[in-house]
Parts: structure tokens; sequence; C-alpha cells
């Protein structure tokens, strides 16, 4: 079933690639996997039940490359289940969002097809191999995303430094299963084999080297401050449904890894480097809210608080880190950790969706350009102006359930992670003087003649914003997937 | 009972979600809506208040979404549902243009605010308290047509969060504490943590309540329309600041520190912010100084442990504020203005308005037997209890709101000049109708009543209600004199004399709100804007280029190894294949029977490699990473074949 989710995908894309139906089809038959895959991930989700201690649901193993004993391994539990559930919805909603895309349509579903297939597969994968196949594959997929349908002028060359940065990354990334892999006695990348291993427990130099490599390939794709330079050019020119992709998905793959490989497999070393992630943390939140208050590029901007977003997540899983402290707080950090890669990926997609919009109808993302956009467009202004307050954490969206959890754990957790909070105050200034310089006023400049939002770009934005909504209103169901599985982390990193 | 206590924070909560996503299609009917839902609000609310529910829901792992009628919840509770009411009632008569838009952001609002009194956990209270701080900004702003007004509701929504910060850091600390999240066992945090906990929900309170040094937001939320002040900055957000802090009264007091300090921050906030409030020349901006400085009133009595004390002034300053800022509305409305110098002798145009304005601004100057008279008498006894420097800087707060009430009474009540000058901010109607003048009646009531919940024997029943025993009740000549220094005060600045007075550099102070506004521009927005600033260059300039940089070095080392491949490596590699074909020449001539054709084709295949390891020399640098990884993957194969 798990597999059916992944590659079903790909298959559609396959056949698109292949045959050469009508751009109308093309377009239809996206939607069409893409929901059927969503229903199918919500079935998933229905027939879910917390497995026991750090087990995993819904699990499948294939021989693939015995000789390193590598397998074709997955499985879910309530770390990867709502990463695959936000992946499907994302998805989906960039397929109603591209029902207007008139450049190679066809090729464009292939693509994301077949980019959603690496991301599903990347959050279900319990081989490192696997992982690092699908982690690969998302960077080819998302380079062809940039230099093919790209708005900027600089699309290429953007595209080129993304596809060379995170690819360095995930060099960083295979050094350090290579490391696991040699460790681990027997040989193994498995991932669940490596986790009750636990490999290294003795070894602090080597497991210092090997954490140190796995950290710089997740931090170059999260991305953390001063890994980030390629994400606000890779934003600013990639299309629409591109950014939102990046944003919502392809970032989470790199703060999952921390969930998923970096803390459980070497509990002592990342209890050794605790502080260092939680100073990466805040030095992230708080850069990444500061430079993205001194953009004028709106697209630029959401990229720069989306590194704000990932600084809590790093704060969080670098708090869980401080074995000494209660355990309560750490497992409300990991939890609110989660929490927030799901609600960044509903938030600054809708966000990115809406920029898409901007640029449709302008050719421009620069705030001076607009004012008075309330009156031109109401329903773009409602939008955005909603989206806004999701994305700087008001209550009744998730991004207050998020960054409550995250810093009432990671504040419980140390007095340190304090020093974070007026991230959220920072994100508030900027997001709101967005709103104030390109909504009100009297119309000027490009807000003349705007044409209001359609109702393909309506229907991606106000259900991922209804998600977050319904996400901040009642979060238990979520969170009642996230807690035990943030519980079995907690207790793995505490060994 | 417990569906009831949901009900009233749901219904407004639901109905105020649609009237905003339906926009101008509800127009018409939002008014009737709005009034409709917060009669429901209010009759609910009573009915939970004698029942006293306690509900709660899951919400996060560990921390339930709790609310709870306790006997602070059940006064407050009804007082808030009511003004709320009222105030939509007015505004049906008063607003105009976007009403479904304005009535579902109050609605909204509302619900925020009945969370925030009935809130019995922390995740619970930070939930209502920061969605009170998004609505307020979204009521403030609500004429987005002028920027500035939003910009004014950005300038409240950011001081107060600001403080918010508080809360989270006070969740961390219980929880870190080792006290759960539930409000009433904050107090149990141990060791430094508790200090923490108080300190984070002290300066929350402050901020929304407006008291120093966050006063400033006050004064630029002024640019909301009438109504939205009559609610937001009377009886509910500024008040749940003053609420907060008598909810957490022991809280304060378990620290040591924590209620003195708040004791002294609203005694002076009542005294400077009055000083303030007599030196505006705008009606709404001298109303708003004053909310601020009767605050101080209740953030002292919370900080004494006066808290029915504090519960009374709250309550009764609910009435009388929301009653002057409607009526400042309604003359806003219709004469355009609320320069003080422009409405002189605007009472006597409406006089059932005139009258209501008249009891308003005596209850405001506490003159006997109106309601804060008693209410503020209540407070200031627990501070005399506690230090006689408190007592008398409080009462020199009230003397002083008697002060500015008096300039207020004495000026509307003028006869009427031939030409006020009236149109100031916008095109007056020049008219007042119904829907806006009875709430007035209703509140000025309240106005002049309220203060028997401060008088026995109401005032007994209220303190035994809320557990309050020990406290100190005022005596009869501190009545007395609270009392005759409010008739001084009026009849100072009703004389005349104080009026003509100039007061220099600190008239421009006082009129100035204490410079703060201009403060937090300089300390704050304009250093914090800077470093932004200074980052994204930093960004830009610094670390994007290093990471250029570097791709470009490695091009360049790239560019180097191809040349060192063509002109060396190459070489040699055509130099080995022609010694090979020398050799073979040789070795062909030396010995005419050798497998000559053998040698030959080991030569021309030596020259097949020197030009594939040519073709790898593209000059791309993606295409060298390529080789890059599959080098490293051969190194990896080659490293498991070897262990």
């Amino acid at each position: 079933m798990l597999s059916l989710i992944i590659f079903l995908p790909l298959a559609v894309a396959a056949v698109l690639a292949v045959v050469p139906v009508p751009d109308r089809v093309a377009r239809w038959s996206w939607i069409g996997a893409t929901v059927a895959d969503l229903a199918l991930v919500v079935w998933l989700c229905a027939a879910y039940e917390s497995p026991a201690g750090s087990g995993l649901a819904f699990e499948q193993q294939v021989r693939w490359i015995p000789t390193v004993d590598s397998s074709y391994h997955v499985g879910v539990d309530g770390l990867s289940l709502p990463l695959l559930a936000l992946t499907a919805v994302v998805f989906a909603a960039c397929a109603v969002y591209g029902l207007r895309e008139q450049h190679r349509p066809r090729a464009l579903v292939a693509l994301f097809l077949a980019l959603q297939t690496t991301c599903l597969g990347l959050f279900a994968a319990q081989d490192l191999i696997l992982f690092f196949v699908f982690f690969d594959l998302s960077i080819v997929g998302m380079y062809a995303a940039i230099a093919g349908w790209g708005t900027g002028r600089n699309a290429g060359r953007s595209a080129l430094q993304f596809f060379l940065y995170t690819f360095l990354g995930s060099l960083a990334l295979l050094l350090g299963f290579i490391g696991l892999f040699l460790a681990a006695d027997p040989h193994t990348f498995d991932i669940p084999t490596l986790v009750a291993a636990a490999p290294l427990a003795d070894a602090p130099v080597a497991g210092g080297f090997v954490l140190a490599a796995l950290l710089v390939g997740l931090a170059i794709k999260t991305p953390t401050v001063p890994f980030h330079t390629w994400l606000p050019p890779a934003h600013t020119d990639a299309s629409a449904i591109g950014s939102a992709v990046l944003a919502a998905v392809l970032l989470k793959m790199g703060t999952y890894g921390f969930v998923r490989i970096a803390m459980p497999v070497l509990p002592d070393a990342w209890q050794a480097a605790a502080w260092v992630v939680i100073a990466v943390g805040i030095l992230s939140a708080l850069y990444g809210a500061l430079v993205a208050l001194a953009q004028t590029d709106v697209k630029r901007m959401i990229a720069y608080t989306s590194i704000n977003h990932m600084g809590y997540v790093v704060l969080a899983v670098g708090a869980a880190g401080l074995a000494g402290s209660g355990t309560a707080a750490r497992e409300l950090a990991v939890t609110g950790a989660v929490t927030q890669m799901v609600s960044h990926g509903l938030t600054t997609g809708a966000l990115f969706l809406l920029a898409g919009v901007l640029h449709d109808r302008t050719g421009s993302y620069a705030m001076r350009d607009f004012g008075g956009l309330a009156r031109t467009g109401p329903v773009f202004a409602g939008l955005f102006g909603v989206a806004a307050f999701a994305s700087l954490g008001i209550p009744a969206f998730s991004g207050f359930v998020a960054e409550f959890q995250v810093f009432a754990g990671s504040v419980g957790a140390t007095a340190w992670a304090a020093i974070a909070l007026p991230g959220i105050l920072i994100t508030a200034a900027l997001f709101l003087r967005a709103v104030q310089l390109m909504l009100a006023g009297a119309p000027g400049g490009r807000s003349i003649g705007f044409t209001d939002v359609r109702a393909v770009e309506v229907v991606p934005v106000v259900t991922l914003l209804a998600l977050s909504l319904a996400i901040g209103v009642a979060p238990w169901p979520l969170l009642d997937l996230i807690a035990p599985a943030a519980e079995a982390v907690v207790g793995l990193v505490s060994r | 009972m417990t569906g009831l206590l949901w009900t009233a924070a749901a219904l407004p909560a639901a109905v105020g979600a649609l009237l905003c996503v339906l926009g101008r299609r509800a127009d018409r009917v939002a008014p009737g809506v709005g009034v409709g839902t917060a009669a429901v609000v209010l009759a609910v609310s009573v009915l939970v208040a004698l029942d006293r529910p306690v509900t709660e829901v899951p919400f996060l792992p560990g921390a339930v979404f709790g609310l709870a009628v306790d006997p602070l919840a059940a006064v407050v509770l009804p007082a808030v549902a009511a003004v709320t009411l009222l105030v939509l009632v007015f505004s049906a008569g008063d607003v105009s243009g976007a009403r479904a838009r304005f009535t579902g952001l109050m609605l909204l609002f509302a619900a925020a605010v009945v969370v925030t009194v009935t809130a019995s956990t922390l995740p619970a209270l930070l939930f209502a308290w920061e969605v009170m701080g998004a609505t307020s900004y979204a009521l403030i702003g609500f004429r987005w047509q002028q920027e500035h007004r939003v910009g004014a509701g950005l300038n409240a929504f950011l001081t107060t969060r600001t403080a918010d910060l508080g809360l989270y850091l006070a969740a961390g600390a219980a929880l870190a504490g080792g006290a759960g999240l539930a409000l009433d066992e904050l107090a149990a945090a141990g060791g430094p943590w508790l200090h923490v906990a108080a300190a984070g929900v002290l300066v929350a309170a402050l901020g929304k309540a407006a008291q120093l040094p966050f006063t400033a937001w006050l004064s630029a939320a002024m640019q909301g329309p009438s109504p939205v002040s009559a609610l937001l900055h009377s009886a509910a957000m500024v008040a749940m600041g003053g609420y907060l802090l008598l909810r957490m009264a022991p809280l304060l007091a378990a620290t040591g520190w924590a209620a003195t300090t708040a004791a002294w921050v609203g005694a002076l906030t009542a005294l400077l912010l009055g000083a303030v409030a007599v030196a505006q020349r705008d009606l709404k901006q001298l109303l708003a100084a004053s909310t601020a400085a009767q605050l101080g009133f209740v953030v002292l009595g919370a900080g004494v442990g006066s808290v029915a004390g504090g519960t009374a002034h709250l309550v009764a300053h609910a009435s009388t504020k929301a009653l002057l800022f409607l009526v400042a509305g309604a003359w806003l409305s219709a004469l355009g203005t609320k320069q003080l110098a422009a409405l002189r002798g605007a009472a006597r145009r409406w006089p059932l308005v005139g009258v209501c304005a008249a009891v308003g601004a005596l209850a405001l100057a506490g003159v006997v037997p109106l309601s804060l008279w008693a209410t503020k008498d209540a407070v200031l006894a627990g501070a005399r209890h506690e230090s006689l420097a408190l007592y008398v800087v409080g009462l020199a707060g009230a003397a002083l709101s008697a002060a500015y009430a008096g300039k207020v009474l004495w000026l509307v009540w003028q006869q009427l000049p031939a030409d006020p000058g009236y149109d100031t901010e916008e095109q007056g109607t020049r008219r007042v109708g119904v829907l806006e003048q009875a709430p007035l009646v209703v509140l000025a009531a309240g106005a002049a009543v309220l203060g028997l919940l401060a008088l026995p024997p109401v005032g007994d029943a209220l303190r035994r209600l809320l557990g309050e025993s020990g406290a100190a009740s005022p005596a009869v000549w501190e009545m007395a004199l609270s009392a005759a220094l409010a008739v001084a005060g009026v009849a100072l600045l009703a004389s005349g004399r104080v009026r003509g007075l100039s007061w220099g550099p600190l008239g421009r102070w006082l009129s100035g709100w204490l410079g703060l506004p201009r403060l937090t521009t300089v300390l704050v927005v304009r250093p914090v804007l800077g470093l932004a600033e200074g980052l994204a260059r930093f960004d830009d300039a610094v670390l994007a280029r290093v990471v250029r940089g570097a791709g470009r070095g490695a091009l360049r080392t790239a560019g180097t190894a191809a040349r060192f491949d063509d002109s060396v490596l190459d070489r040699v590699v055509r130099g080995s294949a022609s010694t090979g074909v020398r050799l073979a020449n040789a070795a062909g001539r030396a010995d005419e029977a050798g497998p000559d054709a053998a040698v030959r084709s080991l030569a021309a295949g030596t020259r097949r490699l020197g030009a594939l390891a040519r073709r790898t020399q593209t000059g791309w640098v993606h295409q060298y990473y390529v080789q890059a990884a599959v080098v490293l993957a051969a190194a990896l194969a080659l490293l498991l074949a070897v262990r």
C-alpha cells in the first residue's frame, strides 16, 4: 500500500513522458493522480495506529543490494506520516494551481509527478541508501523545475547554484551514511537496525565526525544560517508551484533527517553537539527574521521567513538533546518541531502560490510596485492577509500550535532558547509591513487594473489555509499522531 | 452548562468568521446579526456566571484547553458581554460601509475576550490573548484606505505582542519549574522559574493594559473607529491586562517582588498618564491617556492584593469609559471633530448625549456618589495598607483624573459659539440617532451606580465571593478626602485658572505622551530596522559572495586541472603511445617474426584511451561534480570490497 502511494505518481509520470497526450489531458491527469494519491494517504492516516515504541507501521522490505545490506525498506510512524500527508496535499494543490500552466504542460506534469515520488519515497524510506537516492533525485527534479519553468531572468543560474550547493550537501550526507555503515557491526544501511544498535556510542571522536557530516548535509538542505544563500535566489527565480514545493516539502527533508536519522542513530554525539544545534537554531531564527524584514521583494521576504521558521525546528531538536533537562519539555519541543514542519508547509505553500499570482498579473514581486490591492484585488488581499497572519503564528492557525510547543518545550529545556523569542515578533512586523505596503492605502502602481484571483488559484490556497486553520483549532488529531513518535525520539536520543 | 460556556466562546467566533468571509454580501444583515449574537452571548454569560461551569478539551500533549468560570470571571464576563452588546447597538447606527467586516471582527474579538476571561490554562489564555491582538490590529486599521490607520494597528499589535512574549516565556518556565500549564498552578513553579513565570505574566499584562513603558500604542490606537475604542480600550483588550494581574495576584505575591512592582507601575501610570490626559487637546487622546491611568488603579489593586477593589474598578471603569468613547464617537460622526476646542458647547446640541457625557465625566472625576469614587478608594485603601508613598501617588493620580474630567465637562457645556470649527477630521452628519443614544443611557446608569460593587453590602459580598477577607477597606476620612479632591480638581479646571497657563516644555512632554512614541522609534524601531538592513547587506555582499566565490574558485581549479590535463598528462599519454609505437617498430624490426599485430593494436588502444581522457574535460562544473560522485561511489565500492 505504502509503495503504491510512493510510486503511483511516478507511474503516471512515466506514461505521460512517453505518450504524447494533449495538454488538457496531461493537466487533468495530474490532478487525477495527485488527488488519488492524496486519497490513499488519507486512507493510510485513517488506518494508522501508533506502533509501540519506535516501531513502524505499513512496513515493507524487499531485497535490493544485499552485498551492503541495503534493502528497499519503507514504513511510516508519527514522524513521517504527517510529512507524507503534507507532501500529498501540497502536490495536489500545485496540480490545481497548475491548470493554467501554458509552458510545456505535459513535461511539467511528468516532472512534478516524478518529484512527488521522490519526496514521498524519502519520507517513507527506512534505509540510508534509499533515503539518499530519493534525496538526490529530488534535487535533480527541482533543478529541472527551476531551470525549465522558472520565472526569473536568472533562473538557469539560480537553478545551477541550487543544484551544486544542495548536491554538495548530499555528498556530505553520503559521507556520514558511509561512516554509519562502517561503524555498524554487522555493516548495514538499514535505519531501524542502526537506531537499535546506535553505533559509535563509545567512539566520541568518530561519532562527532560522522554527525558533523550529517549536520552539514542536512543544514544545507534545511537550510540554516550560514548555509542558506542558495535559497533566496532559487525561490525568486522559481515558478509559483516550484517555490511552493521547494519550501513546503523539500526543505522538510533536511529537518526530517534530524529526527529520523541524526538524533536516534547518534544519541551520544547529538547530546554532545546539542548546544551547537541550539545556537544554529537561534541564529537562524533571528537572522532569517531580520534579513526578511529588510527585503523589498515579497518573494525573497517569504524565502527568508522560511529560514526563520526552520530555525525554530532546529532549536527544538537541539533542545531535545539536552539529556539533563525535563523529559516532558523536550517531548513537547520535538512534537512542536514536527508540527512546525507541517505548519510551515501549509502556510508558506499558500504564501508562495499567492506571490505567484502577483507575478502572473504584473511580472513583479517588488512590494513598492503595489499598494491599495485591497481595493483592486479584495479576495487576493483577504487571502494574503490571512496567510500572513497564519505564517506569523497567530492562534487558530497551525503556526501558533507549533511555535507555542517549540518555545514552551525549548525554554522548558534551557532558558537560553528564549533568545529566539523576538523572532516571532520580527516575523509579525515584516508580514504586517508587507500587508500595509501592498494592500492598504489608495491603489497605485501595478495595483491599478489588477485582476483578482481566479478559481484555480483560490482553491489550492484556501485548501492549504483551511488545513492550517483546522490544525490550529483542533490540533489533537495531528498531535496524537506525532506525540508518541516524539516521545520515542526523545527516549532514543537520551540513551 | 459546559455546553453553554463553549457557546459563549464559539458562537461569536463562528458568526464573526462567517461575516468576515461573506464580506459585502452580508453588509445589510450584519448589524442585526451582530446585535443578536451579542445578546445571546450576554444571556449565556449571565447563566454561566450563576452556574460557574468548568470544562476542558484536549489541545496540546500534556496541556489541555481549559475554560472555567470562577468568581472573578463570573463578575467580569457579564460586564464585558453587556458592553459588547451596547457598543454593537451603537455601531449599528454609527458605522457605515463594510459593516459585515466590522461586525465580524468585533464578534471575533468578543469571542477572544470570552476565552481570555474564562481561560484556566496557559495555552487557552495565550490563544485568546493573541487573537485579541490580531483582531485589534484589524479593527484599528479598519479604514485601510488610509494607510496611516493600518500603521497605527501595526504599532498596537507589535507593542502588545512584544509584551505577549512574556506568556511564551512563562509557559516554558512553568514546564521547566514542573508546575504544569494550569494558571492556578503557576505559583507552584520551583526555584528561579517561579520568578521567570511571574515576570513573563507581569510583562504581558502590563503591555495589554497599556501601562508604562508600553503606553504609547494606545495613543496610536485612537486611529480606529470610536466604537472600537469603546470596546477595546475600555472594557476588553486593555482591561484584560488588568484582569490577568487580578487573576494572577497569588503568583505575583508569591515572588515577593512582582506584586510590589505591579503596584508601583500601576500607581505611576495613574499619575503620569493622568497628567498626560490633562495636557491633551484631542478628546479621544485624552480618553486614551485616561484609560491607561485608570487601568493603573486596577494594576495597583492587583499589586496590593486588593482584588475585589480592582475588579470593581475594572467593571465600573468599563462602563464609564465605554460611555465616554461612544459619546466622543457620536460627536465625531455628527460634528466631524474630536478636537476639544471645536467641541465647545457640543453637549448642548443633543442634551441627552450631553447629560450622559456629564455623568461619565463626573464618574471619571470620582465625584460622590458616582461609581469610580468608591471603587478607586477601595484600591487606594489597599495601597495605604501597603505603603504611604504608594497611597499618596495613587491619590495624586485620582486628583488628576478629576482635573482632566473637569476639563472635558467644562468645555462641552460652554455656550455654543457661533462658529465652533467643526469637520476637522471628516464631514459630520449633524445627527445622532436613537441607536446611538440608547446605549449611552444604559452605560451612564452603569457609570452612576456600579460603585455599589465597592460599597457595603454589595462590596462585602463581592469580597467574600472573591475569597478576600483580610484586605483593608477604606476609612470614612479616606473616602471624604478623595471626594473633596475630586470636587477640587473639577472646580480648579473649570475655574479657568489652570487652563490658561502655558506649561512650556513640561506641557509639550505631557501632550506628546511623555515622548514615548519617539523613544520607541529611536530605541527600538530604528535600531532593529538598521540591524535588519545591515544583516541583509551582509547576507548579499558577504555570505552569498563567499559561496559564489567558492564556486568560481572550483571552476578555476577545474580550468587549471584541464590545462594540466591537456599540456602534461595528455602529452605523457601521447608520448607513451608514440613511445609504444616506436618500441613496437623497433621490436618489429628487431624481431620480424614477433606478434606485430598485437603490439599495433595495443598502441591504438592506448591512443583511444588518451582521446577518451580528453573528452571528460568539458569545462562544465556540474559534470565535474558528477564525476566526483562517480569516483566517490567507486571509492565506496572499493572500500566495501576491501573490508
